[in-house]
């Protein structure tokens, strides 16, 4: 393998603070970054993306001194640089910022800036110099809306996340990372971050800024970086490379996946699931419609409103408007109990803490929604159970066997198990195939075409793009909380990607349009060079791209 | 032109912080607008009855049952801070009262020895909590239920009754009164200040708050987190040891039964009636005094009144349920919550640059 050092002659020569040469790092033998090389200028924004699982948070995480690499070096002010501890990397100038907070909501701006070195007067903390000294830097950087007595838990989601990049500076900080700092933000909170942004470069700070949202990363940032299965694909300027081509260079991952066929007898019948112009804080305005022996894939970046959207229609956190009908009747559920008597079921996401009693039995949990919603016929219902598991090939040494003790793929056999004996007519099934192998999401795809095949209506929240593009009939893909628009069957990875991540600010119909040209050259995609360690400009991409960009 | 849509000049900090800046009564505040509320009526129901609320003898009763929770309220605050919490007060209290009336053993001149030597040994059981609680990471509640039935055991098997005894220089800390204020009111006010002190204006202090508030935080933020918890121990401890000199005072002897008297969740109800919250991370000791002095006011009330001891049990137990039920709904703050639309019936209104069709108000620049 070698490494090639990346040449940037369209930047000025500014020295790196921090060079990052060969990262590579594993966990638990699975290889998660690979030869990444980094370059983090003075006054430099310099974005970090690529999908889901790409490699972007081990990386941030390594260079905010929560994991160690396992290959490479890294060295700050050609000094090399081991950080032992968030602390560490802190204190010598590296802050980074999560997107949970590291804030104290019960107390102040000033003492949550100021944590565990609070300055001393006579011994006793002196509160009026730390409000003084958190004013200071509050006006420096043009933050006028805050204030150093102000208690963090009464401040927006985007102020704390201001408050954390205060606190950054306040260790004077040279480099902050950033892990999608916009991803809970409003519209006119973004406003807040990137004149933020923009101060700490004018200071000189080196800014890394990891992100989906592509406007974003052209609006602010200097140089991008894509990552790819672990894998640096490009480092390259900004103005180097459009939205679409860097859409391009971000999917098509590997996917070590097969894809059932669809039956061609199984044809959508039926509205079995409508959603009217529904919304509340997290959702706005979406209309849907799922039909029997229908798979519609709900797409989009994590935090779009996907899982939002689920827990409304489960009576979870509930629509505040709109219309939710389930074959042709208006339902207005207010809980899960009430979503299950209607006929819906809800795989959720993380089937450790929503979805499995850890410590009791495969069967216990496999009856744990009859027994609780249907206790009168649920003795007769949980004799088909010890069949529905082996019909998904469930790997375990008895039925008491207590599913903590499965692999996560046994373990989500179990939580489908649960839902498929209450027949349901309509399953929700929210990131169906995340954390289990290959014979198990194997498993799930069958069992998602067998249902359909059954007339059920099936609506898949997923981030893998290879699973939504190869099983949806249809897919709609959200943005921020609304429908960004709807591709049919076929569709590729890149316009999935494209509407998710608003590469195309236009209108919805241009959007449609070009990504309608893309779908037609699919030779602009094998024209890119495959996953490699070596920095790449991809300069001489094929003239037929799709001129998405024309009319901005 | 490919540049996007350059951001608006300075919206920064756009929602006028006039709001926000209006502030909000603090838990400490509702505290002791309680603590007047529940004296208005007590000293209307007193008066019906033709009793007079601030007679001598009733303020002196008042004051005098507010210092011995109040010392080991104090003390609890600073654990409960720190999201732990000591239940071997009671145990301490009482050992405290033997080791200082045994250590004195009625000589005026052994008065200093016997407090420095009960004062240790309550210093000592806080180390022990502490460690346990921070190094072996046994939670709290067993932990100090443990140490607390080890004391137990010895106090049960070493002292079938009343040991020691206590020189009459010393009985004045539980009988002295100037006017109608026992000294050892006086006393607990002095650590109440020193408390208040200590947490809001030395690191100690503030570390406390952090560790309660969030360990992982203030762990990242170089807080030695152990030390927060071992030091709040000790301080409760010793805080629990002046309560048992008290008793030793005013029993002129020390008595290991003083353990039943429940002191332990009495002076939990009291911090957390003072306005702390139990998962630790807020609270003060002005507040717990002002919860133990609620408690001081209902006591000498249903005293006054003569009610059955009973019904004086369901009440105060009421009375705390719904005042913590009280301080939670406020805890529900809107202002954090991450909502990106409005919540009301009608559709959220789409950004300021009002692209037309729904599908794309949430990219618009």
């Amino acid at each position: 393998m070698t490494t090639t050092s990346t040449s940037r002659p369209s930047t000025p020569v500014v020295e790196p603070i921090l060079r990052l040469r060969g990262i590579g790092k594993e966990f638990f033998g699975n290889s998660v970054l690979r030869g990444i090389d980094l370059d983090v200028r003075p006054g430099e924004v310099h974005a970090l993306v690529g999908e889901n699982g790409a490699g972007k948070s081990t990386l941030m995480k390594i260079i905010a001194g929560v994991h160690r690499p396992d290959a490479g070096t890294m060295t700050l002010d050609d000094a090399p640089a081991t950080f032992t501890s968030p602390l560490a990397a802190q204190v010598v100038g590296v802050s980074t910022v999560f997107q949970e907070f590291n804030l104290l909501p019960e107390r102040t701006v000033a003492e949550n800036v100021y944590l565990g070195r609070e300055p001393r007067r006579f011994g006793l903390v002196d509160a009026a110099r730390m409000d003084r000294d958190t004013s200071e830097l509050l006006t420096e950087l043009g933050l006028v809306g805050i204030s150093p007595w102000m208690r963090v838990g009464s401040l927006s989601v985007a102020e704390q996340q201001i408050v954390e990049i205060v606190k950054a500076v306040s260790y004077d900080a040279r480099i902050i990372s950033m892990d999608e700092p916009t991803a809970a933000l409003a519209d006119q909170e973004v406003e807040l971050l990137y004149e933020l942004v923009r101060r700490l470069k004018e200071r000189g700070v080196a800014i890394l800024y990891v992100s989906h949202r592509l406007k974003e990363i052209f609006d602010l940032c200097d140089t991008i970086t894509v990552l790819k299965d672990g894998n640096q694909v490009i480092t390259t300027a900004t103005a180097d490379i459009t939205p679409d081509q860097l859409v391009r260079t971000m999917v098509g991952r590997e996917f070590s996946g097969y894809f059932p066929e669809k039956d061609p007898t199984t044809v959508p019948g039926e509205v079995r699931l409508a959603l009217q112009g529904v919304g509340n804080t997290q959702v706005d305005d979406v209309t849907l419609e799922v039909r029997s022996g229908e798979i519609v894939a709900l797409a989009g970046l994590q935090g779009s409103g996907r899982t939002e959207i689920a827990h409304g229609i489960f009576g979870i956190a509930p629509f505040s408007r709109g219309r939710v009908l389930i074959d042709g009747t208006e339902h207005t559920l207010t809980s899960a109990r009430q979503a299950v008597r209607a006929g819906l079921a809800l795989v959720t996401e993380d089937r450790k803490a929503e979805g499995l009693a850890l410590g009791q039995s495969i069967l216990a949990n496999a009856r744990l929604v009859l027994d609780s919603v249907t206790p009168r016929t649920s003795g007769s219902r949980a004799r088909r159970i010890p069949g529905i598991l082996s019909s998904l090939d469930l790997v375990a040494r008895s039925a008491e066997t207590e599913v903590q003790y499965l692999s996560g793929g046994n373990q989500q056999k179990v939580v489908l198990a649960k839902w498929l004996v209450t027949d349901p007519d309509v399953i929700v099934l929210d990131e169906p195939t995340r954390g289990i192998d290959v014979g198990a999401k194997r498993a799930v795809y069958d069992l998602m075409r067998e249902l359909t095949a059954d007339g059920v209506a099936v609506l898949l929240i997923s981030s893998e793009l290879p699973e939504v593009v190869a099983m949806a009939d249809r897919i709609l893909v959200m943005r921020d909380g609304r429908l960004a628009g709807e591709l049919p069957a076929g569709s590729d990875e890149e316009t999935v990607m494209s509407l998710a991540t608003g590469a195309g600010e236009e209108s919805a119909e241009h959007v449609a349009v070009d990504l309608s040209v893309l779908a037609e050259h699919p030779e602009a995609l094998a024209a890119l060079p495959g996953a490699s360690d070596a920095a790449h400009r991809p300069g001489g991409q094929p003239a037929d791209r799709p001129v998405q960009q024309e009319e901005r | 032109m490919s540049t996007a849509v350059t951001t608006a000049p300075p919206a920064a900090g756009a929602p006028p912080s006039s709001v926000r800046r209006r502030r909000r009564l603090g838990s400490t505040g509702i505290v002791y607008l309680a603590l007047v509320g529940i004296l208005l009526i007590s000293v209307v129901l007193v008066g019906l009855r033709g009793g007079n609320f601030f007679s001598q003898s009733t303020v002196a009763y008042m004051l005098t049952q507010t210092s011995l929770l109040g010392f080991v309220a104090i003390g609890q605050t600073f654990v409960i801070l720190c999201r732990s919490l000591d239940l071997s007060v009671g145990y301490v209290v009482a050992l405290c009262s033997i080791v200082g009336a045994t250590t004195m053993a009625g000589d005026p001149n052994r008065v200093w020895l016997g407090v420095v030597a009960a004062l240790a040994v309550a210093a000592g059981v806080g180390l022990v909590n502490g460690l346990v609680i921070s190094r072996l990471r046994v939670n709290p509640f067993i932990a100090t239920l443990g140490v607390g039935l080890i004391i137990k055991g010895y106090l049960d098997t070493q002292f079938k009754g009343p040991a020691g005894s206590v020189p009459a220089s010393f009985q004045g800390f539980g009988y002295t009164r100037i006017g109608p204020v026992p000294v050892s009111t006086i006393v607990m006010v002095a650590v109440a200040v020193l408390g208040v002190v200590l947490l809001t204006r030395t690191r100690s202090g503030y570390h406390m708050f952090a560790v309660g508030g969030n360990v992982d935080v203030a762990r990242l933020s170089g807080i030695r987190t152990g030390r927060s918890i071992v030091l709040a121990h000790v301080l409760c401890s010793l805080c629990a040891g002046v309560a048992g000199l008290l008793i030793a005072a005013r029993f002129s002897t020390g008595n290991a039964l003083v353990y039943s008297y429940g002191l332990d969740l009495d002076s939990i109800a009291a911090v957390v009636l003072g306005g702390t919250l139990l998962l630790g991370g807020r609270g003060s000791v002005a507040g717990t005094v002002g919860g133990v002095a609620i408690l001081a006011v209902l006591d000498t009330t249903f005293n006054v009144l003569d009610i059955n001891p009973f019904f004086k049990d369901v009440l105060r137990g009421a009375i705390i349920i719904a005042a913590v039920a009280l301080y939670a709904r406020r805890q529900i703050d809107p202002a954090s919550s991450r909502a990106r639309f409005l919540p009301g019936r009608r559709a959220a209104p789409s950004a300021p640059t009002g692209t037309s069709g729904p599908a794309t108000g949430g990219a618009s620049a």
